[in-house]
């Protein structure tokens, strides 16, 4: 995919009057302090960072998002949503119980553990277990899809788009404090947004409103 | 940031929400001291409550669960470090269509709920509060908008509510204290949809001032609003009610979480609180005890207080603690444009049309939806995409039109049924408290408001020049569970908010609307908070308390 916002980087704003304190020190956070394994064994570990790098965008710019440490952190602390959808089990056990059930279906169906098989086939395997086209009895009485599209794809979905580079390729305005904005109506910028480029290369230009 | 481990509103002071580190004085009470009134609850019943209680020279105790908020050192622009503003307790939520919690509907900590609410504060369309009797479904209210009417323009007055010169819909009402915001994008893509389809629209009125007031500074689009507010334009009731009651005399008891509403021996009547703060129990006298912890956590604390005399919970012979809990449902129609929207800019709802509120004819339903304009941001959003089954590439390609999306979502209507309910589930949580287990499931006529509200969003969508639609299911505010009525078999509370089986019980919250209307709730929580501390003042006077 060809980056629409390719000069952007919300990064650049970090001494500017976009970012605060305390916001500096989340993201601090954030990209230097990542976390090691303490919640998730090896096993479930290596599966999870095998599935998020199928579910989660690959970032256009390189380098990686890492994933599994943040959801490991929030496990091991409790910090979760806190409600379960009944039937559920709570969520620390659902993670646990997934991750393995997955593991089950991909032996049961390819004989090879989930992270071994080529990505095609990865991507088939997981849409079949997002259908909740899987075998109840290795979920032992676990929702499958709820586990799919309400713990494990929000899980991973929640901790890439938090990252501010995968912000940054969206063109996300990102932290914005004590400065907000000024322009916000339809095709107004402020010189601290993102700058689009079209697909031809040249920047957009911002065109007359309809109104 | 993380959020405060330790409470901050001890030893005379509470914290200055307008001062980085700041204090300000606190009157505080020993707990033997028996208090006119407990509150249980910080958010917008019941810090409205206790300031116009204090203010009206009662002694108040206003506990809260979550932290006493500095904006200006506590929130952050980032969406993850915020969910420290959520309840995230355990609960359990079931029924045929569950309704999402945490974020989605529920704040801990002084200010509730509205410390990462939208800001919308409407008024009731005046005959919903007797829907039975004008409109033919629902139940009527125990109160007339002619009631509520000047404790209306009363809470939009201390909002500074930022809103149009004429509101286009229902009776005159005057200017709005403060003049309406620019409207951002995605809200002139909401006002050319409604001028191609014939119907009007209008800009919100926000509770988010657009010049200064005091110590809060004009808001500055920068659309953190789910996420609080660290400028303090935001007119939560954190920055406005618990504010003015500190400054009255009341106490606000931060990170003290109210386990049991203690009563007599007899039954007869409450005598304060059981409350845990820093790990140990408590508890507060009182004389007066009013619940409200909003339409999850009320019913629970009113059934967990069940004792030999009410085995079915406090206030509960009428069966109805926890049942009839409504929500608004919420679907989202979305499109793709060719100009920038950039929909993370300003508040995130800046243009309404109430055109369904207004309109009988044409329906094939009972009720009404507003609807508006939104602004999700980016995580927001991506978890939206991901709820819609997008991921990998897909998702990637999708979020790339984050700049060029807009979408609507309605407050539509719910209607109040006995069978959605919050009861007690065989599990405790960390306090040992057991934990709260909703059902719910939309009627039929649930259903066909929704699927009408969608059709008519994406004909305006569309009209506006959207392509490439898509619709979603949601819900937003909780409500019911502990309903007002005029007739005791039907209802936990009477008008005045006050308990039908023990005289010195109340409730003042979300929890007493009796139907939803199809508006968000706040502004009406207010209005009735503040009419309620008016009719205590009143009973009062009469020795009648
Ligand atoms: C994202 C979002 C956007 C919203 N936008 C709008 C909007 O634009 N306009 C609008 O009108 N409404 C909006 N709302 C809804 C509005 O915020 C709520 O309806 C309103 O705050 C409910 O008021 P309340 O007093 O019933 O409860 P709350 O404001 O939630 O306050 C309840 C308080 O009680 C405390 N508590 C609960 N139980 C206990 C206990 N046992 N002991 C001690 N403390 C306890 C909690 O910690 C909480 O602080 C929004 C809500 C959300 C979540
Ligand atoms: S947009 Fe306004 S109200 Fe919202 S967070 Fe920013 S300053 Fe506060």
């Amino acid at each position: 995919m060809t980056e629409r916002y390719p000069d952007y980087d919300i990064l650049d704003k970090w001494s500017s009057v976009s970012f605060d304190d305390k916001t500096r020190a989340v993201l601090t956070q954030r990209l230097h302090a990542v976390p090691g394994r303490r919640f998730f064994t090896q096993t479930e570990w290596d599966l999870l960072e095998a599935l998020s790098s199928r579910l989660a965008p690959t970032p256009e710019r390189g380098g990686s998002i890492p994933i599994t440490p943040w959801i490991d952190k929030e496990l091991f602390e409790g910090d979760t949503e806190g409600f379960r959808i009944e039937g559920m089990p709570p969520t620390l056990e659902a993670w646990r119980k997934g991750l393995a059930a997955i593991e089950a279906e991909a032996k049961a169906a390819y004989v090879r553990p989930f992270a071994e098989l080529d990505s095609e086939t990865q991507d088939i395997f997981l849409k079949r277990i997002q259908k909740g086209e899987v075998d109840p009895a290795l979920w032992r009485g676990m929702d499958a899809k709820r586990f799919f599209g309400d713990i494990l794809l929000k899980g991973v979905v929640g901790v890439y788009y938090a990252h501010p580079q995968a912000q940054s390729e969206m063109g996300f305005g990102g932290p914005a404090s004590p400065r907000g904005y000024v322009r916000i109506g339809l095709n107004e910028h402020d010189p601290w947004e993102a700058r689009e480029v079209r697909a031809d290369g040249k920047p957009r230009r911002s065109g007359k409103t309809q109104r | 940031m993380t959020a405060p481990t330790a409470p901050r509103a001890r030893d005379g002071r509470a914290p200055d929400v307008f001062t980085p580190d700041g204090w300000v004085p606190m009157r505080c009470h020993a707990d033997s001291e028996e208090v006119d009134f407990a509150i249980v609850g910080a958010g917008a019943g019941g810090a409205t409550l206790a300031a116009r209680l204090a203010e009206k020279g009662f002694s108040v105790v206003c506990f809260d669960a979550g932290p006493y908020w500095r904006p200006l050192d506590d929130f952050v622009s980032d969406e993850r470090a915020s969910e420290m503003l959520y309840w995230t307790d355990p609960r359990i939520t079931g029924g045929d269509d569950p309704i999402a919690l945490a974020g989605n509907n529920c704040g801990k900590g002084v200010g509730g709920s509205t410390v990462h609410f939208s800001m919308i504060s409407l008024r009731w369309r005046p005959e919903w509060f007797k829907a039975r009797t004008k409109l033919g479904y629902g139940v009527d209210w125990p109160v007339t908008y002619e009631q509520m009417e000047s404790y209306y323009a009363q809470a939009e007055q201390a909002l500074s509510v930022s809103g149009p010169v004429k509101y286009p819909w229902g009776p005159p009402r005057g200017p709005y204290p403060y003049r309406p915001h620019e409207v951002n994008a995605p809200g002139l893509i909401l006002a050319r949809g409604a001028e191609k389809l014939g119907v009007k629209w209008c800009a919100v009125p926000l509770a988010t001032v657009s010049a200064p007031r005091g110590k809060s500074p004009p808001c500055v689009y920068r659309g953190w609003c789910h996420y609080g507010c660290s400028t303090n334009a935001k007119q939560s009731a954190l920055v406005v009610w618990a504010t003015r009651a500190v400054a009255a005399g009341a106490e606000i008891r931060d990170m003290a979480m109210v386990g049991q509403v203690e009563t007599n021996t007899d039954g007869t009547r409450v005598t304060g609180v059981r409350f845990q703060r820093e790990g140990e129990w408590r508890v507060q006298k009182a004389r007066n005890v009013v619940v409200a912890g909003y339409a999850i956590e009320t019913p629970r604390l009113l059934l967990n207080s069940a004792t030999s005399r009410h085995p079915d919970g406090l206030a509960n012979s009428s069966g109805c603690v926890g049942a009839y809990l409504t929500t608004h449902a919420g679907p989202g129609v979305w499109a793709t444009f060719d100009e920038d929207i950039r929909w993370n800019k300003g508040p995130p709802n800046m243009a309404v049309t109430e055109h369904w509120n207004y309109t009988d004819e044409g329906k094939d339903f009972h009720g009404g939806y507003a609807f508006m304009s939104q602004g999700p941001l980016a995580r927001e959003w991506g978890q939206t995409l991901a709820g819609r089954g997008l991921w990998g590439a897909e998702l990637q390609r999708e979020m790339a039109k984050y700049n060029h999306t807009a979408g609507f979502v309605p407050v539509a209507e719910v209607e109040p049924r006995a069978c959605n309910t919050v009861t007690l589930a065989d599990e405790v949580d960390p306090y040992g408290l057991k934990i709260p287990k909703l059902s719910f499931s939309y009627s039929d006529n649930d259903r066909r408001l929704q699927a009408h509200s969608k059709r008519f969003m994406g004909q305006m969508l569309e009209a506006a020049g959207g392509y490439d639609l898509w619709d979603n299911d949601d819900t937003s505010h909780l409500m019911g569970t502990c309903r007002m009525g005029d007739d005791p078999k039907t209802s936990v509370v009477n008008a005045d908010g006050r308990s039908w089986d023990i005289p010195n019980l109340w409730v003042c919250d979300g929890s007493l609307f009796a139907t939803t209307g199809a508006v968000n709730p706040s502004l009406t929580i207010q209005a009735l908070a503040l009419r309620i501390a008016d009719r205590i003042e009143a009973l009062a006077r009469r020795g009648e308390l």
